[in-house]
């Protein structure tokens, strides 16, 4: 039950204090004293060329949407693992299918060289 | 909990599941095996495709005869925990989803070459939608539906972009993914609030709970949100105006075929969506839902009909009448769903589904036939003089024309007459009247057609040449068109069985 | 009552993050401002006793949807917004229909007499029991579920992959075009979408 979950909201309570309590504390102790040089981005003291920001390539894309696709099939092991045990043989047999379907698109992306890095 | 697991699901459940269980394995089996293929064996995957398509129609046949075996007595087979249900109304639909997917697929096979886009995955995209097509068609249960929609349509967004070095494939694509994506969305929060409501995601439990809540507060706020959320969403998936506008330019950028494939199978999932859920879910907010739909259907056969006049584009041009197609099935919802509820309207809507599976694939077919490497062949331009340069075809665009406009001799005469004759019947005169006016609107745009192929001079004149492929789906939706229409008994009676003990009407039982 | 309190502090936390998703002027710190709102709607939901739902909330939306968003980002190297006026038609139709939209399903939903309250955290659903619905009532919906998920992949593959035909389809000719813009039937394809760059 959710009461189970008060830990965690205190763990939560912390971390987000004690970057808060640093940050106000750090602002009140450090001299301030700002300049141009000093605030620029640190590119090994040369002088930076460009924007951080370039433009990725469309291939990262790609990576990122077979992430959250295979992140959505784990999400359904989840609540099979937990009654594993209790639906046996059949269970077994229902996520092979699941999981098999799944490995023959995998199957596929691979050998169409989708995850080749060119 | 029940005991045994074995028991949880029988043999039965499986066989109403293997039509689609088939088309899978198929479909699977296409992306396997096109990675083995050398690029010219690649007319193997349509072959393997169309295997898949007869196996899985042998399938449904197997379900047909359990019907047939079990007489009058057996009005549905459901499966799975009561999420499906595969009654004669499924297997109506599942006849015409495999039967566009087939003469998609011939008509894909040789256009696809000369788009130098012929990969495996097409063809197991069309397998992939039609499955979810039969999820349409056969969920009971509103989680189903609504897997087997996104299954459907998230398929067809991937093949109406199939072409990806043309820009109008890509920009259709787009326009169709985000317009789909935000009408599931709006679909999915009325089931939510039907959910709600009702506390159950079955259908039939959810009619049953509606009709108790209607009747102690028949003006329920909440109910009419989820109605109307409920409805925008399947309104949009068949294209009623007012929430057509993906559906021109998703047709003109599609690949042809299936542009053809769209306007068929697709459309017709979404109707059997819509029966379901209008006449098995939401049927007891009824008197709620009809002025909504007159509205609907007046503006669709309103607008589709005058924006179809102007149109240079042949797949626009279709795209408009095939809008203004589903305003007459509106109609034959209105009909079948008024207080008086008749059979007619939704048995003329079965047929108009049927008919016009064949005639407007037969359109498509024949301006998918104009695609050459250096002319794309969809503009009225492009079909001018079609007499001189390929004869046959232009006498069958001819028949498919007429047909769609509702000559009598033709199958498209047979859509619109039980559709007219069920609004005469349950007293919708004036809706009658107006769709008759409109569909003399529709014979001036599909004659536009007619007069550049057989008046005008042709700007190309070399002949048009068929595969063999093309030429059977031609012939396929030909004789289809013109035997529908000579021998209408036999289609309309097995409209009628569909029909005869649907669930759907069933639950009249509950007004009296 | 400790529950009442945490929710409420996370809806409060919800709605200022999707408030700020909207002012920021960077796309990048709209994202992060979605992934506060996305971790305080997992929050709520584990308030109400859904732990798989939260659970999925943390891992598919805060995680693996904003993966997929900061790259797509990245890879139209959005800079800062520009600001412009915005149409007139959004500021005088558009602001006011949505406020009295959300009002009115708001009130609706509030004041609909058949809506019964729930206590928080009354709902239990733990994974165990979405388990045996899944596996058990839900079972062809969840099996049709990893065909849906394949099709997602083949989708981003086909659609995404490098073009490999080097066969551009024709393109309209000249007079075709003009006389589709005289027709007033010009598809909008025409228009090139510039990207902006940030300096």
């Amino acid at each position: 039950m959710p009461q189970n979950y008060v830990p965690i909201f205190l763990f939560m309570g912390v971390a987000f204090a004690i970057p808060a309590v640093t940050l106000v504390l750090f602002k009140l102790v450090r001299p301030e004293n700002p300049h141009k040089t000093k605030l620029m981005p640190y590119e090994c003291g040369i002088t930076p060329l460009d924007d951080a920001r370039g433009r990725y390539t469309v291939r990262f894309y790609i990576v990122a949407i077979l992430f959250v696709v295979f992140d959505v099939e784990t999400i359904f092991l989840l609540p099979w693992a937990v009654r594993f045990r209790w639906l046996g043989k059949f269970g077994l047999l229902e996520m092979g299918i699941f999981l098999g379907i799944l490995i023959v698109g995998y199957i596929w992306i691979w050998k169409k060289g989708a995850l080749e890095w060119v | 909990m029940p005991g045994a697991i074995s028991q949880w699901f029988s043999a039965g459940d499986y066989l109403l599941a293997l039509p689609m269980i088939l088309l899978s394995i198929f479909a699977l089996g296409i992306l396997l095996i096109d990675l083995m293929l050398p690029p010219e064996w690649k007319s193997i995957n349509a072959w393997t495709a169309g295997i898949g398509l007869a196996f899985s129609t042998a399938a449904v046949i197997r379900i047909h005869l359990a019907y047939a075996r079990a007489g009058q007595g057996v009005l549905s087979y459901t499966g799975f925990m009561g999420s499906m249900m595969v009654d004669r109304f499924a297997i109506y639909f599942f006849y015409l989803f495999l039967v566009g997917a087939g003469i998609a697929i011939l008509m894909s096979a040789h256009y696809l070459e000369i788009e130098r886009e012929n990969h495996g995955e097409f063809y197991a995209l069309i397998l992939f939608s039609v499955v979810g097509m039969m999820c349409m068609a056969a969920g009971f249960d509103i989680v189903l539906i609504f897997i087997g929609l996104e299954l459907m349509a998230i398929s067809t967004y991937v093949l109406v972009g199939f072409l990806r070095s043309d820009r109008r494939s890509n920009e259709a694509a787009l326009k169709y993914l985000l317009l789909g994506a935000f009408s599931s969305g709006i679909f999915a929060y009325g089931l939510s609030l039907l959910y709600g409501l009702t506390g159950s995601t079955n259908l039939q439990l959810i009619g049953e709970h509606l009709a108790t809540h209607m009747r102690e507060n028949p003006h329920d706020p909440i109910a009419i949100l989820a109605l109307v959320t409920t409805s925008t969403g399947l309104f949009f998936k068949i294209a009623a105006i007012p929430f057509h506008q993906w559906a021109p330019d998703a047709y003109e950028g599609a690949p042809t075929s299936i542009t053809g494939f769209m306007s068929v199978a697709v459309k017709a999932a979404g109707w059997a969506m819509l029966l379901r859920i209008f006449l098995s879910g939401l049927y007891p907010m009824r008197p709620i839902y009809v002025p909504l739909l007159v509205f609907v259907a007046i503006a669709t056969m309103t607008g589709a009909n005058l924006a179809a006049l102007t149109q240079n584009n042949l797949k626009r041009l279709l795209a408009y009448s095939s809008i203004a197609h589903v305003g007459y099935m509106l109609l034959g919802l209105i009909a079948g769903s008024s207080t008086t509820p008749s059979a007619t309207g939704i048995q003329g809507i079965l047929v108009y589904l049927l008919v016009y599976t064949f005639m407007n694939l037969g359109a498509f077919a024949v301006i998918t036939s104009l695609r050459r490497r250096d002319v794309i062949g969809d503009e009225i331009d492009d079909i001018a003089g079609l007499i001189t340069r390929a004869p046959a075809e232009a006498v069958l665009m001819l028949i498919f024309l007429l047909s769609l406009a509702g000559i009598p001799p033709l199958a498209g005469f047979y859509g619109k007459y039980f559709i007219f004759l069920s609004l005469i019947e349950t007293g919708h005169y004036q809706l009658a009247a107006v769709a008759v006016l409109y569909a003399v609107f529709g014979l001036y745009y599909y004659m536009r057609i007619a007069n550049a192929m057989f008046m005008r001079k042709a700007v190309d004149t070399r002949p048009v040449t068929l595969s063999p492929a093309m030429a059977t789906a031609l012939a396929i939706t030909g004789i289809a068109t013109v035997g529908i229409g000579i021998f209408p008994d036999l289609f309309i009676r097995a409209a009628g069985w569909s029909l005869s003990i649907a669930q759907p009407l069933q639950l009249t039982s509950l007004f009296h | 009552m400790l529950h009442l309190i945490l929710f409420s502090v996370f809806a409060v936390i919800a709605v200022a993050g999707a408030l700020n998703l909207l002012v920021q002027r960077h796309p990048i710190s709209s994202a992060l401002s979605l992934i506060v709102v996305m971790g305080s709607l997992a929050v709520e939901y584990l308030l109400l006793g859904a732990e798989f739902v939260a659970a999925i909330q943390v891992i598919i939306y805060a995680g693996a949807i904003m993966v997929l968003f900061v790259f797509v980002i990245m890879l139209l190297n959005a800079g800062v917004e520009e600001r412009t006026k915005g149409s007139k038609v959004a500021l005088i139709l558009g602001f006011p229909a949505m406020l009295v939209g959300g009002l009115l399903v708001a009130w609706v939903l509030l004041r609909a007499p058949n809506v019964g309250s729930v206590n928080v955290g009354a709902m239990y659903g733990p994974p165990k029991a979405i388990g045996w619905l899944l596996f058990h009532d839900f079972l062809l919906p969840f099996e049709v579920t990893s065909v849906l998920v394949l099709i997602a992949i083949m989708g981003a593959v086909v659609l995404a992959s490098p073009v490999r035909s080097r066969f551009s389809r024709p393109q309209p000719e000249p007079e075709r075009q003009a006389l589709k813009a005289a027709a007033g039937t010009e598809p909008a394809h025409e228009e090139t979408v510039t990207a902006r760059r940030s300096s």
